[in-house]
C-alpha cells in the first residue's frame, strides 16, 4: 500500500516548510518513526518521523524547495504484515520487493532489475521453503550480525555463499568474503564453483576518508559547507542590516542593589523551581515596564506605516549548537519576575535539548540578548528584522563610583546596550527608553517581591 | 590430591564438603556468626553440613527452629539489623514459600527502608534442584521467584572452589544474600579448594571453558552437564565457550557481553522452567545490548513448564535436561 507523505505543520503558526535534506533515498527502506527527511522552517530545522514502515517510492520534493504544509512530499510503499510473503506465496511480486526491502541489509545492492528480479524470487521461495533459520535457498534475509558486518565492509550480501545451515549466510562468511575482498572495482571469485561476489567499493586499505571541517571543528584550509541554519543565519543578519539603518546607544547601570536582591534569593529559588535565579529576568521585567512607557520602542517598521504591537514578545538571543536562536517569551509583559525566570529557563532548557518549536522563535517584538555572560562590556548587535530594539545586558563588574554625595563607592556596575531601528525611533525616544530602563533597574533591590 | 593441590595448598573437596568447612571457618573466624534452621544442631542438618557444629559452637550459635520458615527468616533479619551476622537455613527450597514475604518484603527493602540506618547482612542458605529421585517437595528451582526483587542478592556458585568464596562473600555482604546449592551437586561435583580464607566478587561471572563458536551460559548442575557437552564437541572441531554465572543477581552483564560479542551466539541452559527464567532477562539484556551482534536466535534449553517434577523416573528425566540435549543444541548453534 503506498502511502503519501505530506509537508508537516511544525507549528501552530507555520504555513510552509523547506526540505532541508533528504535522509532516505528512492529504494531505501524506512521504519516507523524513523526520520527520514530533515525540514526547516522561518527558523527551525526538524527531523520528521515517518508515520509508517516501508520503502521510499518516490520523493517529490526537491532539497532546498519549499512547499506549503499538508503539500504532498514523498510516497512511500507501506510494509504490513499482509504484505509479507506469506506460506502461499500470494503477495503480489511488487509487494515482495517492499517486503524484502523492510529486511534489506543495508549493503550495496546493484540498482537494476535482474537484483530486483532475483530479491523477488528469493521472497517468493522463502514462502515455500521457510525454516528455522528464516534463510530460504539463495534469500537475502540474514541476522543481525551479518546486516551489520555486510554494511560495515560493503559487502553484497545476496552474493555471497553461505555456509551455515541450508546455506544460511553467517557472519563469518561475510569476514570471509571481505579478507578476500579484491581492490576497488574488480570483481572475484572466491571457491571454484563460482560463487559470486561483488567488489567493495572502496580498497579494503585504503585510508579512512578524512573527515570534514565542521563548524564546531573548524580546521585551517577546509571549506566548511553552510548547513540550513548558517544560511538563515546570515540571510536574516544581512537583511537586518541592510533594511534597517541601526544607530547605537549605552548605559551604565547601577545593579548594586538588584543583584543583592537576587543573591538572597537565588538559593532558595533553585531550591523551590530548579531554575538558576539570573539577573536576566529582572532585566527583562524592567524592559516590558519601559516598554510600556515607550510603546514605539515595541513596534515594526511597514510600508504602510509603523504598527505599534498590542503583545510584548520579548526574545532572548543564546547560542545553541553553533547557532544563534531567539527562542520568544510571550506576552513578556504579563510576566512577574519569577514568571520570567520559569519562563525564559524552560525555553533555554529546549534549545539546549533542541527541542524548540517554530511557536517558540515565533511573533518576537523585542530582543535581549546577554552578552556579557561571556565576559563582553560592550556590543552593538544586530537587529532581529522587523523589531525596532534589541538591548544587550553586559557583564557585572565592580567599579569605584563618584556618588551624589561626592563619596567613592564601590558598586556593581552593567552596560546596557541598545540598537534601534532609525527609521522607528530617534535618539531622543530611544534615549528616553533606556534611561526609564537604567532607572527602573537601579529602584529594584532587596524587598521586592520576585 | 594432585601435585597442583599439593603445591598450592588446596584441598580436594565436594561441593557439600566445601558448604561445610567454609560454614566451620566462618564460625571460628567470626564471633557474630550463628546458624540457624531446621535440624541444624541435634542432627547436624540433613546432609550433615553441620554435624559437630552444635558440640562445637554451642546452641546460642548453632540454633535448631522449629519447622516455620516465616520464623526462622524473620528472626534472622532482626539478628542481622542489630549486629548478628545470621546465616538462616531453609532445608529444602521448596520451603521457602512461607518466608517469601520476610525475604522479599523485609529483608530486601530494610536497607531502602530504613534510608541507609539499618542493614541486613544475612545469608539464606537453601538446597535446590532435582534430579536425586527427591519428587515433587524436594526438587524445585526457586530462583526465578526471588530473582525479580531488587534488594536481593541471589548467588548459585557450582563448583567446590566458588562455593567457599562466595559463601564467605555472602557472609561479609551488608546486605541479604539468598544463597542456592544444587543438591545433586553435592556429592557429584569435586574439585581443589585453595587453602586459607578468600572471597570471590559477587556479580562476577566465570568462563569455566573458553571458547568460539557458541557461548553458552549456565549455572548449578546443568552447568557441569554444559561443561561435559562442550568436551564431547570438542572432537568435532566446535568450541564451545562456557559461562558459570555463578552469582545469578546482579548480574554480570559484561561478562557476558563480550562472549556473545565473540562468539555471536548465545545458548543458556537452566534447569528452573523456561517461562519468565532467568534465561528471560539474559536474552533480553542481549537483545537489548548486542543485537547486531547476533548471528543466529538466542536459544534457551530449560525445564518444561510443568508444576512439578515427578517421582517417577522417567518423568524427572523428562524435566531434566540431558547432557545429550546440551550437545545437540550446541552443535546445531554452531552450524547454523
Amino acid at each position: 500500500m503506498a502511502t503519501t507523505i505530506t509537508m508537516p505543520q511544525l507549528g501552530e503558526t507555520v504555513t510552509e516548510g523547506t526540505v532541508a535534506q533528504w535522509l532516505k533515498k528512492i529504494g531505501d527502506s524506512v521504519e516507523k518513526y524513523e526520520a527520514f527527511v530533515e525540514v526547516s522552517t522561518d527558523k527551525v530545522n526538524a527531523e520528521v518521523p515517518s508515520p509508517v514502515t516501508g520503502v521510499i517510492r518516490e520523493l517529490i520534493v526537491k532539497e532546498g524547495e519549499t512547499v506549503a504544509t499538508g503539500a504532498p512530499i514523498a510516497i512511500i510503499d507501506e510494509v504490513s504484515a499482509s504484505t509479507t510473503p506469506g506460506p502461499n506465496g500470494s503477495a503480489s511480486p511488487s509487494e515482495q520487493v517492499a517486503a524484502q526491502g523492510a529486511v534489506d541489509t543495508g549493503a550495496q545492492r546493484p540498482a537494476q532489475g535482474d537484483a530486483i528480479d532475483t530479491v523477488g524470487a528469493a521472497a517468493a521461495s522463502n514462502g515455500s521453503s521457510a525454516g528455522s533459520n528464516g534463510n530460504g535457498p539463495g534469500g537475502v534475509r540474514v541476522s543481525p550480525a551479518v546486516r551489520r558486518l555486510a554494511r560495515e565492509h560493503q559487502i553484497d550480501v545476496s552474493r555471497v555463499r553461505g555456509s551455515g545451515d541450508h546455506g544460511r549466510i553467517t557472519a563469518n562468511d561475510i569476514i570471509a568474503a571481505a579478507n578476500a575482498g579484491p581492490s576497488a572495482g574488480v570483481a572475484a571469485t572466491i571457491t571454484a564453483d563460482n560463487p559470486e561476489y561483488v567488489a567493495k567499493t572502496a580498497p579494503a586499505n585504503a585510508p579512512a576518508a578524512p573527515g570534514r571541517s565542521t563548524y564546531d571543528s573548524a580546521r585551517p584550509g577546509d571549506l566548511i559547507p553552510l548547513t540550513q541554519a548558517r544560511k538563515i543565519i546570515a540571510q536574516r543578519m544581512v537583511e537586518s542590516k541592510h533594511t534597517a539603518p541601526h544607530a547605537w546607544t549605552m548605559v551604565e547601570v547601577d545593579v548594586t542593589n538588584v543583584w543583592k536582591w537576587r543573591a538572597r534569593e537565588k538559593d532558595a529559588f533553585e531550591k523551590t523551581h530548579g531554575v538558576k535565579l539570573t539577573l536576566l529576568p529582572f532585566f527583562i521585567r524592567a524592559a516590558v515596564e519601559s516598554l510600556a512607557a515607550f510603546p514605539l520602542m515595541n513596534a515594526s517598521y511597514t510600508d504602510e506605516g509603523i504598527r505599534v504591537h498590542r503583545e510584548v514578545n520579548v526574545g532572548l538571543a543564546i547560542a545553541a549548537d553553533g547557532n544563534l536562536i531567539v527562542p520568544v517569551i510571550r506576552g513578556a509583559d504579563q510576566l512577574t519576575v519569577k514568571g520570567l525566570a520559569l519562563a525564559a529557563g524552560a525555553l533555554i532548557d529546549k534549545a539546549r535539548r533542541g527541542k524548540l518549536g517554530a511557536d517558540d522563535l515565533a511573533g518576537g517584538t523585542f530582543t535581549v540578548n546577554n552578552t556579557g555572560a561571556n565576559g563582553s562590556i560592550l556590543s552593538a548587535p544586530i537587529l532581529v528584522p522587523g523589531q525596532t530594539g534589541i538591548v544587550t545586558t553586559e557583564a557585572v563588574v565592580k567599579r569605584p563610583v563618584v556618588r551624589d554625595d561626592d563619596a567613592i563607592a564601590i558598586r556593581s556596575m552593567m552596560n546596557v546596550c541598545l540598537s534601534l531601528d532609525h527609521r522607528v525611533v530617534d535618539g531622543a525616544v530611544a534615549s528616553g527608553f533606556l534611561f526609564d530602563l537604567k532607572k527602573r533597574l537601579e529602584a529594584m533591590g532587596p524587598g521586592g517581591s520576585l | 590430591m594432585t601435585a597442583t593441590a599439593q603445591q598450592t595448598g588446596a584441598t580436594v573437596m565436594t561441593n557439600v564438603e566445601a558448604v561445610r568447612s567454609t560454614l566451620h571457618d566462618a564460625l571460628v573466624r567470626d564471633d557474630r556468626v550463628l546458624i540457624m534452621g531446621e535440624d541444624v544442631g541435634a542432627r547436624g542438618n540433613v546432609f550433615l553440613i553441620t554435624k559437630g557444629f552444635l558440640e562445637e559452637f554451642g546452641p546460642e550459635r548453632i540454633i535448631d527452629t522449629p519447622l516455620a520458615e516465616a520464623s526462622i527468616v524473620g528472626v534472622a533479619i532482626g539478628m542481622a539489623m542489630e549486629g548478628l551476622r545470621p546465616i538462616a537455613e531453609i532445608q529444602f527450597a521448596d520451603f521457602i514459600y512461607p518466608a517469601f514475604n520476610q525475604i522479599v518484603g523485609e529483608a530486601a527493602k530494610t536497607r531502602y527502608r530504613s534510608n541507609g540506618d539499618y542493614t541486613c547482612p544475612m545469608v539464606i542458605r537453601t538446597p535446590y534442584g532435582g534430579g536425586v529421585r527427591g519428587a515433587l517437595s524436594h526438587s524445585v528451582s526457586i530462583e526465578a521467584l526471588f530473582y525479580h526483587v531488587p534488594g536481593l542478592t541471589i548467588l548459585a556458585p557450582s563448583t567446590p572452589a566458588d562455593i567457599k568464596g562466595l559463601l564467605n562473600a555472602a557472609i561479609e555482604c551488608p546486605d541479604p544474600v539468598l544463597f542456592l546449592e544444587h543438591k545433586k551437586t553435592y556429592r557429584s561435583v569435586k574439585g581443589e579448594v585453595p587453602a586459607g580464607y578468600y572471597t570471590i566478587p559477587i556479580g562476577k561471572a566465570d568462563v569455566k571453558k573458553a571458547g568460539t563458536h557458541v557461548t553458552v551460559v549456565s549455572y548449578g548442575y546443568n552447568l557441569h552437564q554444559a561443561l561435559d557437552a562442550a568436551n564431547r564437541l570438542e572432537g568435532e572441531g566446535i568450541s564451545i565457550e562456557v559461562i558459570d554465572l555463578r552469582s545469578i543477581r546482579p548480574m554480570d552483564k559484561t561478562t557476558i557481553l563480550a562472549s556473545v560479542r565473540k562468539t555471536r551466539k548465545l545458548l543458556i541452559i537452566h534447569e528452573d522452567n523456561k517461562f519468565g527464567g532467568i534465561g528471560a532477562e539474559i536474552s533480553a539484556m542481549v537483545a537489548e545490548e548486542a543485537l547486531f551482534d547476533l548471528d543466529a536466535p538466542i536459544r534457551r534449553l530449560c525445564g518444561p513448564d510443568v508444576p512439578a517434577m515427578g517421582y517417577a523416573l522417567t518423568l524427572e528425566e523428562e524435566f531434566m535436561t540431558s547432557t545429550e540435549q546440551m550437545v545437540d543444541a550446541m552443535r546445531d548453534l554452531a552450524k547454523f
